[in-house]
């Protein structure tokens, strides 16, 4: 694996988006999605958290696990380090910057059983990344994720009061417009060549 | 509540994906072929059991401040067995499976009926709610790739039904097929199962 992890960042936005793509992430995607403003907040805590917590499981990986061959127990330790960096970020925002706790403090808990931020995880170790490439891939799906939910709930706030066929209010619409902005990410798919 | 109203509720009336909306994230990206499908509802099913049965089993030694560091953990103990047992069994699937078999551990389904029944039921009612739970969830796998394995390959199970002369659809393998399948598979439930009228 050889790509520059300036290109790893641009793919993992548009040509290979974590949820368009990978679906990864859609329980709080379709739930948090009903306003602009807390889809925001999400998604900022969703990059910071992800860029956090891959940097942290990459080295956990390469300089615990594997000297130790204990590789089988990388699900129960990822989910471990990220419980646990999620805890310790939340300490530190409230303690250093109050305002900024504000906007996230609500979400970080929720992140921690999303699947986003544990399957962007497993996807750098499968598919081998090093160091700077899995920052570089973890953040742009963190941005990725969010460019995602704020088309989402911009679209949603607009459908809001529109007359939608009774069995398909709430999730079914959201499923299908998120269809539709998969497709339209599927035309991004010629511009760089990274699965 | 009677064994028979547990298992209905949890594989039909209270079904995880389309009634709660939960687990979406695997029920769109491994239903792309029905094989795949299959063994990832079996291994859902699978953990889902025995998760259940053992955080009921514990419930009442579990503090409930460390409640859901517990499931968690118990949940992914179960499926590390799971990714195990495919790797050395099932290695072509496993790979295609790829991360989604360690994501059994954030499905949200799991947390979700650990929560809402395991955690206040005891062993065996558990169990069940279990198996129906896993049941309805394959269900719904295997309801949306047999249309996408169907259109997109011409095959089921990997065994060609249409000839040569079907054209594949292009769509029905890439990501938006699968959004617009469960969107539509959720509009006729809710219409034809539920019944919900406009108010």
């Amino acid at each position: 694996m050889h790509i520059s992890p300036f290109i790893l960042f641009w793919a993992a936005i548009f040509t290979s988006n974590v949820l368009l793509t990978n679906f990864l992430g859609m329980c709080s995607y379709l739930s948090v999605s009903r306003e602009m403003e807390s889809s925001f907040g999400l998604g900022i805590a969703v990059v910071f958290v992800l860029t956090i917590t891959c940097a942290l499981n990459w080295l956990v990986y390469y300089y615990l696990l594997v000297p130790l061959h204990i590789v089988y127990l990388q699900y129960i330790i990822f989910i471990i380090v990220i419980a646990a960096s999620v805890q310790l970020l939340e300490l530190i925002i409230e303690r250093f910057t109050p305002t900024l706790y504000y906007t996230l403090g609500i979400f970080l808990p929720l992140i921690t059983v999303n699947c986003a931020i544990f399957g962007v995880a497993l996807f750098m170790i499968i598919r081998q990344y090093n160091f700077l490439q899995t920052i570089a891939y973890a953040t742009g799906s963190g941005i990725g994720w969010m460019l995602a939910i704020l088309m989402l709930a911009g679209i949603r706030t607009r459908i809001k009061d529109k007359m939608i066929p009774a069995g398909l209010v709430g999730p079914g619409i959201s499923l299908i417009v998120t269809g539709i902005m998969a497709l339209a990410f599927v035309g991004f798919s010629g511009i760089v060549n990274v699965q | 509540m009677k064994r028979k109203d547990i298992f209905m509720n949890a594989a039909f009336r209270e079904n995880s994906v389309w009634k709660q909306i939960l687990g979406i994230c695997s029920s769109l990206a491994v239903t792309n072929l029905m094989l795949n499908s299959l063994i990832m509802g079996l291994g859902v099913t699978f953990s889902l059991i025995f998760a259940n049965l053992t955080i009921s089993a514990i419930r009442e030694y579990t503090p409930r401040s460390v409640r859901m560091m517990a499931q968690v953990l118990i949940i992914g103990a179960y499926v590390i067995i799971v990714d195990i047992y495919l790797r050395a069994n099932l290695p072509d699937v496993s790979k295609q499976l790829g991360p989604y078999v360690g994501l059994i551990i954030t499905n949200c389904i799991l947390m979700g009926r650990a929560e809402a029944f395991a955690a206040k039921n005891p062993p065996l009612d558990s169990v069940v709610d279990g198996i129906g739970a896993g049941l309805g969830y394959t269900l719904v796998l295997l309801a949306i790739s047999c249309v996408r394995e169907l259109f997109g390959f011409g095959s089921l199970f990997g065994i060609q039904i249409l000839g040569t002369w079907w054209i594949k659809w292009s769509i029905m393998v890439m990501a938006p097929s699968a959004f617009f399948l469960l969107a539509a598979m959720i509009w006729f439930i809710n219409d034809k199962y539920y019944k919900v009228k406009t108010s």
